[in-house]
């Protein structure tokens, strides 16, 4: 195979993916409100709780804990700069504006997508290899409404409410370490927070975390779907739904953030 | 109308021209095949012959190259999917490895299809999968995960949630692979049994000729994506066809034995060597 032909082929294959991707999303999104709360059936809203719940319980431990830690290491590296200038308060403007406008959703996305990603496609894929889906077919049974709808639901209602968490670890590393080095009280750290964040970004990076999670749960889906053969394929799938959202997360991040700026919705003014 | 002058002649699959592939290789060529209702219709063949395939057309999984195949009268390669849809709930099948729901019990199982694609009361699906449970031995299992079960009580389960829809057609892939000769030949009752007791029209993939000859009205053998001869048990077992002959007789293929003699002379003779 040329260098040329190579090319080709994987472009091929990732517009392939791309395609997949979306068309697998549009389907589940029509199936939403059958999962929903009130409208859907009582069944599957308690199988979306129950999604809620895991994907919820699995990411927040480690979500929280790499926010912080990031928020810390990042206060420290930044005020040994801003220290220099005499504007040591200003880790707290860095610190407020990074987590809510960046780091926030995409450390929750990281973090989620190495969980719940992998736990997806090993879910799915075992249960393509066992001819669970094939069952579910033949049942007259929709796979996408049955398996996908309610974990979609559950990640969109979760992964949100993760990066709100999460965020709020990392900004609070900034008060664990000004509150030990120049014994910043509480509620003065957090009147500078609430000072320096602006509704807007709190929005828009809301808006960025609903992409992430779709992103998430459809790479996982996807990939569990590829499954073929036997025990082994299910490995396969798990670490392929990682890779593969946790880039896609990434990618996504930058074409959002850059979609935002030329729209104008993030120039401060 | 008299059912018994009709039973014999009407069919409930039948499949013309049926061509599949899988992937690049071509895996079915041309099989046209007939079951009528109310038999046990045994499919043969050895690992790689197309059964598999077979069976997933007959369902509806896969799409064929060309040919039709029509149940009930529908043309499930061409129908809408809502039109697919109702033919399958008159299909119940029991797959190879069970395809039990890991996470729902035994009852919560054969319950599903009932609280999804029917508007029964609680109580009865709970009386109606009592009864599925009890027609394949099951009643006391039935609080027990999928796991906690023997394979011959998985492959029972799976029976039982095949028939909660009552459906015409029951289709078995490899009743009794995996399972011991006692509990398979449970099974070959069970399967005579629900012919017996319930009319059901069974469609059986198996490679096991024991079993087959157990239960069998009509049978097949699929050999390379070609069905090579169909007929009742008598004319199958009576034929002359070589590779029925070979099935039926258990002799492996000439060219592999002769690989496997050159293989082993080759071997000794590399022993002999060294010493």
């Amino acid at each position: 195979m040329t260098p040329v032909e190579r090319i080709g082929r994987s472009a091929i294959r990732g517009a392939e993916e791309v395609g997949t991707l979306a068309l697998q999303s549009w389907h589940v999104t029509l199936r939403l409100p059958r999962v929903g709360p009130l409208i859907g059936r009582r069944r599957r809203w308690r199988a979306t709780m129950q999604q809620m719940l895991t994907i919820g319980a699995d990411a927040l431990p480690m979500a929280a804990i790499m926010s912080f830690c990031i928020g810390y290491v990042l206060a420290l590296q930044s005020a040994a700069e801003l220290r220099r200038f005499g504007a040591l308060q200003f880790v707290v403007d860095l610190l407020a504006i990074s987590f809510t406008r960046e780091l926030g959703a995409l450390i929750t996305a990281l973090a989620v997508s190495g969980r719940t990603a992998s736990a997806i496609a090993a879910e799915v894929g075992t249960m393509v290899v066992t001819e669970e889906i094939d069952a579910l077919r033949v049942m007259g049974l929709d796979p996408v409404e049955f398996t996908l709808a309610p974990k979609y639901l559950g990640a969109l209602i979760t992964v949100p409410c993760l990066t709100v968490l999460s965020t709020f670890c990392g900004v609070f590393a900034g008060y664990v370490f000004l509150s030990s080095s120049i014994d910043m009280n509480l509620r003065v750290y957090f009147h500078e927070v609430v000072d320096s964040i602006l509704l807007r970004d709190v929005c828009l990076t809301l808006i960025k975390s609903e992409i992430f999670a779709t992103i998430i749960v459809q790479v996982g889906y996807m990939e569990g779907l590829r499954a073929r053969g036997g025990p082994e394929a299910v490995g396969t799938a798990a670490t392929s739904a990682v890779v593969k959202s946790a880039f896609l997360v990434i990618l996504a991040d930058l074409v959002a953030t850059a979609m935002f700026y030329l729209m104008g919705w993030s120039v401060t003014g | 109308m008299t059912p018994f002058t009709t039973r014999a002649k009407d069919p409930v699959i039948s499949i013309r021209g049926l061509s599949a592939s899988y992937g690049e290789r071509r895996v079915l060529h041309g099989v046209d095949l007939e079951m009528y209702r109310g038999e046990i219709f045994v499919l043969l063949g050895g690992s790689g012959s197309g059964k598999t395939t077979l069976l997933k057309q007959v369902l509806g999984l896969a799409k064929p190259d060309a040919g039709t195949i029509l149940v009930n009268g529908v043309d499930i390669t061409a129908c809408a999917t809502s039109e697919l849809t109702a033919v399958r709930r008159r299909i119940g099948v029991a797959f190879q490895g069970s395809a039990l729901f890991s996470s729902l019990t035994i009852a919560e199982n054969v319950a599903l299809p009932l609280q999804e694609l029917t508007q029964l009361a609680d109580p009865i699906i709970a009386l109606m999968v009592w009864m599925k449970l009890k027609a394949v031995g099951l009643a006391n299992e039935s609080d027990f995960l999928p796991h906690q079960l023997s394979g011959g009580m998985k492959k029972r389960a799976a029976i039982a949630r095949a028939m909660a829809l009552d459906p015409d057609i029951v289709v078995f892939d490899e009743p009794s692979a995996g399972l011991d000769p006692i509990v398979a030949a449970g099974l070959d009752e069970l399967i005579l049994f629900l012919k017996r007791g319930f009319g059901m029209t069974v469609l059986v993939v198996t490679h096991e000729m024991q079993s087959a000859l157990q239960i069998a009205d009509r049978m097949a053998l699929l050999h390379d994506g070609e069905l090579m001869t169909v007929g009742t048990r008598e004319e199958f077992v009576a034929t002359h066809h070589p590779r029925v002959r070979q099935f039926l007789e258990r002799t492996p293929d000439p060219a592999p034995r002769a690989a496997a003699d050159g293989f082993a002379a080759a071997f000794l003779r590399g022993i002999h060597h060294e010493s």
